[in-house]
């Protein structure tokens, strides 16, 4: 039977973290169906076409999927279930907060946040924030999964897949939208960034953050995150935390600046392809898994990186 | 309004576990235990709902083995009224979780129920939203502020890019995240008290729930480490190297 791909997006854009997805699901079957469902999502659906092995594209279409609320969302998944063995989307807050409803109402057990798809019913998922990995077979009649997208690269563009409407579930009306403080910025997002600059509690304050981070990472194109400490301190908002709790971040290089590097840090950024660790302190145990250590005063370090950038 | 919040009992977050050299999982013997940071914060949303007179009676429950007592009673000293421990000595999944908590809940009759987003044992991040949608309730995931209302509840949630906040009629179902509060220490004489507090104990088959688990656990290994690389001098030669050793720049 198909995978039933749930699209990931903001109601304007396909977020690249539907891509990553459809690498996992390929590699648990061939036929994937893509379900875009939104309001006024059509170019959501014709961006998900593109891609590259998916067999079709379903769109619903309802005010009352307009802000990817967990209740109607959950309710469409499961009226579309029966035609799928296989339901799976992108770890983000969306996907997150859905899947496990849809699995609750399927009466299924889900597989959270896999890394790595052993064979079609059998994955790899990490526990304890990273220090273990489990390997997991799943004998449910429907898997329904959740895909830790930083461990799988994108599918490519090159698709032309049909597009089809399904009709939305009835609104089950527990739920309404109230508003959304979404955080505007030029700078990339934080899970799909190529270069992430990163900062803790040795910045010290906000104002420092700003003063010291931001303009290397203007040099550099690059996304800005923040260790707990630094989010817990006020020093950073709370949506550029990496780590176990916060987000799970993979980019080319990543630059850890007076992070001290503890587990639940590690844990969201330790597949990073570069680590660039800079802290005062030599024995500060990000440097046990960073490619490259400075160990100087990030104040007076990053000032002169960004001169030589 | 009464609330139902779940405690379990995991690893002290301040650990580092050890994986068990024949794969067969983590090694939990001698360990320390606590209560799960999540729901440290969850008791805490409780009680400071109930001190602000939206709430009259915050019960704790957790499933688990029968040393979830201490667990149970630390929510006690924190101020919680009243416990349920339903006792199990086999790991249980999400799933399963949730429908011995709906269990309890049709008898209980919570206006709320607060749950910590994800045990930081397995990281499933499952149960909350589990249990509202066989209960039929709504949910707010990830909540960093909670306001009760008249019969709804507003939650502000933390989503990829910045906050969402929802309207949920009640009764309804809340997962906590970092941000909502900081909890309480237990005083001494609040531990005191907490022994005399009532404590029931249950049985998953008083609930009818089946707790076999749906998934197989083949193995438990170590993640494959990364190895320290190599200190450099200066901000050039960090440039240089990244340029060209590296290529990411």
């Amino acid at each position: 039977m198909a995978i039933l791909l749930l699209a990931d997006h903001d109601n304007s854009h396909l977020s690249d973290q539907t891509a990553k997805a459809l690498t996992a699901a390929q590699k648990i079957g061939s036929d994937v169906h893509v379900l875009v469902a939104g309001s006024n999502v059509k170019a959501i659906a014709e961006e998900a076409a593109r891609l590259s092995g998916v067999s079709k594209v379903l769109v619903a279409e309802d005010a009352s999927l307009a802000n990817n609320l967990a209740e109607p969302l959950a309710a469409t998944i499961v009226s579309l279930a029966g035609s799928y063995d296989t339901i799976i989307t992108a770890a983000t807050s969306v996907g997150k907060n859905v899947m496990p409803r849809v699995a609750a109402l399927l009466d299924v057990a889900q597989v959270s946040e896999i890394i790595e798809v052993v064979s079609a019913d059998t994955y790899r998922r990490p526990i304890y924030a990273g220090n273990a990995i489990q390997t997991v077979q799943t004998s449910e009649p429907k898997k329904v999964i959740t895909v830790r997208t930083a461990s799988f690269a994108a599918a490519p563009e090159g698709g032309s897949a049909a597009i089809e409407t399904v009709s939305a579930a009835a609104d089950p009306g527990l739920s309404s939208h109230i508003s959304d403080a979404l955080s505007s910025s030029d700078r990339p997002e934080l899970t799909s960034a190529k270069i992430i600059i990163s900062g803790g509690r040795a910045l010290g304050s906000s104002e420092k953050f700003k003063e010291v981070i931001l303009p290397v990472a203007d040099k550099l194109g690059a996304a800005v995150g923040a260790s707990r400490a630094a989010v817990d301190a006020g020093y950073a908002p709370n949506d550029w935390q990496v780590g176990q709790t916060g987000k799970v971040v993979a980019p080319d290089l990543y630059i850890a600046c007076g992070i001290s590097g503890a587990i639940q840090h590690l844990a969201g950024m330790k597949d990073s392809k570069v680590i660039v660790a800079i802290n005062k302190d030599e024995e500060a145990p990000i440097f046990q898994v960073a490619d490259y250590g400075l160990v100087a005063d990030l104040f007076d370090v990053l000032p002169e990186l960004e001169k030589a950038l | 309004m009464k609330i139902l919040v779940t405690v379990k009992r995991v690893v002290d977050f301040n650990v580092k576990i050890r994986v068990k050299a024949d794969g067969t999982g983590v090694e939990l013997a001698n360990v320390k235990m606590s209560m799960n940071p999540f729901d440290e914060i969850s008791v805490e949303e409780a009680l400071r709902l109930k001190e602000a007179g939206k709430a009259s009676e915050v019960v704790v429950v957790s499933i688990g083995p029968a040393k979830a007592e201490e667990t149970l009673r630390t929510a006690l000293a924190m101020g919680a009224d009243r416990a349920i421990l339903v006792e199990t000595e086999d790991q249980v999944e999400p799933l399963a979780v949730a429908k011995i908590v709906k269990g309890v809940a049709e008898a209980e009759q919570p206006g709320l129920i607060i749950v910590g987003k994800q045990a930081i044992d397995d990281d499933s991040n499952q149960t909350g939203q589990m249990l509202s949608a066989l209960l039929g309730w709504p949910q707010g995931t990830f909540a960093s502020k909670v306001e009760i209302g008249d019969g709804k509840v507003n939650v502000t949630r933390e989503v990829d890019g910045g906050l969402q906040t929802v309207e949920l009629k009640l009764p309804a179902v809340v997962t906590t995240d970092l941000r909502l509060n900081e909890p309480r220490y237990a005083s001494l004489p609040n531990i005191m008290k907490a022994k005399k507090k009532p404590l029931d104990k249950k049985s998953p088959a008083d609930f009818g729930v089946d707790t076999r688990p749906r998934l197989k656990v083949l193995k438990t290994e170590e993640p494959s480490g990364r190895k320290a690389g190599i200190k450099v001098k200066s901000v050039a030669e960090l440039v240089e190297k990244l340029k060209t050793e590296a290529g990411v720049l």
